[in-house]
């Protein structure tokens, strides 16, 4: 076959301006953390080995949390990024659950996110004689706000620190590695398009301007369709 | 157990896949002759939807693409890694190296980072001008035309120059600089470092039918569906299947070279992944390129009444001379990229600008280059993305009020405002190869597979200490010119200055250097063995030393011309 017909069917009209792109879906849909696909595309849906589709269904068949635990990390999880007027909340974007594969994909994890959150409800406890996640919204917020800051934190409170970092580090990564963080972020980019520089505008905030002699030597993308002739001594004559 | 021979008599048998097999088996196959293709590693093309990860969203993996079965991240083409189970390797003396395998079809090359440099004339004799190490019994005038052809068989941008030791090829029109890459430019640009756009072996313009052309997205490590990148599965293996002169073994563990009364090359002997039984191919001719480290032990583990030492090691210098690149890094963030405007700025699948090595001219307390690679930008996130983003405002006092930690909206609006903000660049310098670094045949430990596996010995030097101290304050030097504050603290002597560790560069060469003398080298200017004359090696092995460029477009270049010569003698019937 010819193999730039593959190419055809991703990007129509490859020339710089007007982009048709297929293949690529602009509108995404998006899959839960713990959807188990692994059965059903070729390659898992994503290039597996057949090695990683079984440790994959492996540990999707395993519990680390239970209930009590799920419902604090989903506590903890929406107080560092509740909704707002930009995007969804981490219980929205399905953050616990990612946050309770990657502990069996990373054990590493486990002991200090299942130690951190008994400190915490320890520290509940000692506070206000209830666990953490029975404790009203101010008195939740008041120890968090004991161990959000390591910075500044008491010496008392330096474990739970270490542990809600954890938390924030694994609910940050959770959220934005989905669609919902993503449009909150702003990337736009994992499409088919071309490159031409940075945009005129973004120069001028910048302070910026691409050199001449830069860009006599860069891609001229009205040509990337065109086939490369070169002299004896190899230099680009068409 | 019962070892199985197969019936057919090929004229060559290549052993590993990747960037020397892959052209020594497209040469080959073109010319005619039949070929078997010894692959360690399963079957792989990007163009197949049950293998591609490319343009794939981070939610597609569970893990959001982490690294924790691929060492370079679940997305990550490469099969294998540091560490491959019932594959072990070991180390003598307390020193390190480590050691990166890619078993798959076209090996390392779906996943390397695409620099595609030419060593120059000086990188050929070296010992000429600082008396360390040893010259190439070749120059670069030999390989010149290969490198040319390379250029124009598997496609290459970059710009010509015409800086002496950087050599100029047959290019394609490199992409433009992008946002943080202009910062580096004028940041270097106050230090007197050039820059200049980077060298990829990635189409921006058709080089054949079969090829497409590269649509920018950032992702050449995870396999391109269109080959608009070169791996050699895609652009060499592929197209020389299609030849119907090579028979493709995967899942084939090649134990050794198998030889005759004469002490000549018949074949290999190799275990089947699928039924753990062993085999033998026979061929009148017989190339390594199973990864200068891979052929080094099956040579080594090649061990027979005319060859007690191994095949090829009369010298005894099999294993010997192994070199990897030098390799510091650092990153700084950038207050002026706060807040950056969206656009699309993917580009390429690595940098678009690079500096080559600078200083050949000056008097430095080391002897050899290094050039510097540069990555950021506003990339995909994945596993790690927003890791400790909230700890920028450290270096930030503005109207906010933010400080470091923290939770709630304000966390959305550091990863908001921080995306994108920080740059980092990367030295990658020339080692010299000295007899003292080595792999051997460790005497107590075998593999999975029965085959007695390596063990290393390797050492920095002073030469590479000090250069990773030159590289440490220029990327200072360039970071302050651009007003970033440094992330991460100055590594001094007591870390070897951020040195990576021997093997962490993945440029394994020198196992089987070429020489004029049989009695200090193992292969000749053709990649043939001095002791046996059907055998070549065709990876990194045969490198007497590898400058400050990545090897691979070395690798490609000489296995073409040892393939130009098998050609020749086969033609003669010589061999
Ligand atoms: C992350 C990364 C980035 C890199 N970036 C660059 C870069 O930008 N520029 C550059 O020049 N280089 C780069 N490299 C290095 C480059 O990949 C190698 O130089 C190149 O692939 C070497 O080709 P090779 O043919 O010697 O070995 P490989 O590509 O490793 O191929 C060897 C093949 O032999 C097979 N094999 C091994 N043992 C056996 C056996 N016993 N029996 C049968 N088959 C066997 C392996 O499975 C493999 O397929 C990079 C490498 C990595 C990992
Ligand atoms: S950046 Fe270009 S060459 Fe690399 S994978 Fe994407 S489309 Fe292919």
């Amino acid at each position: 076959m010819d193999r730039r017909d593959t190419i055809k069917s991703i990007l129509l009209g490859s020339v710089a301006g007007g982009l048709v792109l297929q293949g690529c879906k602009t509108e995404v849909e998006e899959k839960p953390a713990t959807t188990d696909n692994s059965t059903s595309e070729p390659g898992g849906g994503y290039g597996r080995v057949p090695e990683e589709i079984a440790r994959d269904k492996a540990l999707m068949a395993q519990e680390f949390f239970n209930e009590h635990e799920m419902a604090t990390i989903t506590v903890l999880a929406d107080i560092i990024l509740p909704a707002d007027a930009n995007s969804g909340s981490a219980g929205d974007a399905e953050v616990p659950a990612f946050i309770g594969f990657i502990v069996k994909d990373m054990p590493s994890h486990q002991v200090p996110i299942r130690g951190g959150w008994m400190w915490v409800d320890h520290e509940a406890n000692a506070r206000d004689g209830l666990t953490f996640v029975k404790c009203s919204a101010q008195q939740q917020i008041a120890i968090v706000d004991d161990i959000a800051y390591p910075d500044t934190v008491k010496p008392q409170h330096s474990q739970g620190a270490k542990f809600f970092s954890l938390m924030r580090d694994l609910t940050m990564t959770g959220f934005y590695t989905t669609k919902i963080g993503i449009d909150d972020l702003g990337f736009i980019g994992n499409t088919p398009n071309v490159w031409d520089g940075v945009p005129e505008e973004e120069l001028q905030k910048h302070g910026l301007a691409y050199d001449q002699d830069w860009l006599v030597r860069c891609i001229n993308q009205e040509q990337r369709a065109k086939d490369p002739v070169w002299d004896e001594l190899g230099n680009l004559i068409g | 157990m019962q070892i199985k021979e197969q019936p057919k008599e090929y004229d060559v048998c290549i052993v590993g896949s990747g960037a020397g097999g892959g052209m020594a088996a497209y040469q080959l196959a073109n010319a005619g002759i039949k070929v078997a293709l010894v692959e360690a590693g399963p079957f792989y093309d990007p163009a197949k939807p049950e293998y591609q990860t490319q343009l794939k969203w981070p939610w597609e993996s569970p893990r959001r693409g982490a690294g924790s079965t691929r060492e370079f991240g679940d997305f990550d083409a490469a099969l294998g890694g540091w560490e491959i189970e019932g594959e072990p390797y070991t180390r003598k003396d307390g020193t390190q190296f480590d050691w990166f395998r890619s078993h798959m079809l076209g090996g390392r090359t779906n996943h390397w980072g695409r620099i595609s440099l030419r060593f120059g004339p000086l990188d050929f004799k070296r010992k000429d001008h600082d008396g360390q190490g040893d010259n190439w019994p070749i120059s670069y005038q030999d390989v010149a035309p290969y490198y040319d052809k390379v250029d124009q068989l598997i496609g290459v941008f970059g710009s010509r120059e015409q800086i002496p030791n950087e050599p100029d090829g047959f290019f394609l029109p490199p992409p433009k600089p992008r946002l943080h890459e202009l910062y580096y430019i004028n940041a270097a640009k106050k230090s007197n470092i050039p820059v200049i756009p980077a060298r990829l072996s990635i189409l921006t313009r058709p080089i054949n039918k079969k090829r497409g052309v590269c649509f920018y997205c950032r992702q050449c490590s995870r396999g391109c569906r269109v080959y608009a990148d070169f791996s050699s599965s895609s652009v060499l293996v592929l197209p020389a299947l299609e030849t119907n002169n090579v028979d493709l073994y995967v899942n084939s563990v090649v134990r050794e070279v198998t030889t005759n009364q004469e002490g000549k090359a018949t074949g290999v002997s190799y275990i089947s992944k699928e039924d753990m039984q062993e085999y033998k191919i026979k061929s009148k001719i017989v190339i390594m390129a199973a990864s200068a480290c891979s052929s080094a032990r099956i040579l080594l583990n090649s061990k027979s009444s005319q060859h007690p030492n191994g095949l090829g090691n009369s010298s005894d210098v099999l294993g010997k001379y192994l070199h990897d690149s030098t390799g510091a890094s650092k990153a700084g963030f950038v207050p002026a990229l706060m807040n950056r405007g969206r656009h699309n700025e993917d580009g390429v699948g690595g940098m678009h600008v690079y500096t080559p090595w600078w200083l050949n001219d000056k008097k430095l307390d080391f002897s050899r280059g290094y050039h510097i690679e540069v990555w950021g930008g506003m990339g995909m996130p994945s596993y790690g993305f927003g890791f400790g983003v909230s700890d920028m405002n450290r270096f930030v006092k503005d109207a906010s009020g933010y400080t470091t930690g923290g939770y709630g909206s304000k966390l959305k609006e550091d990863a908001r405002r921080f995306y994108g903000s920080v740059i980092g660049m990367s030295g990658r310098g020339e080692c010299i190869a000295r007899k003292e670094n080595y792999c051997e045949i460790d005497p107590n430990v075998v593999d999975k597979y029965g085959i007695p596996v390596l063990r290393f010995h390797y050492n920095w030097s002073d030469q590479e200490v000090k250069q990773a101290r030159h590289m440490q304050d220029t990327f200072e030097e360039i970071l302050t010119n651009m007003g970033a504050e440094i992330l991460g603290n100055k590594p001094g002597a007591d870390s070897d200055y951020g040195l990576a560790a021997p093997g962490r560069i993945i440029h394994e060469v020198g196992t089987t250097r070429m020489g004029d003398n049989p009695k200090t080298s193992v292969t000749n200017i053709n990649c043939q063995l001095h002791d046996v004359d059907n055998v070549f090696v065709v990876d990194g092995g045969p490198f007497v030393s590898q400058a400050d460029k990545n090897p691979t477009w070395t690798i490609l270049a000489l296995s073409w011309r040892a393939s130009d010569h098998i050609i020749d003698q086969l033609k003669k019937m010589n061999i």
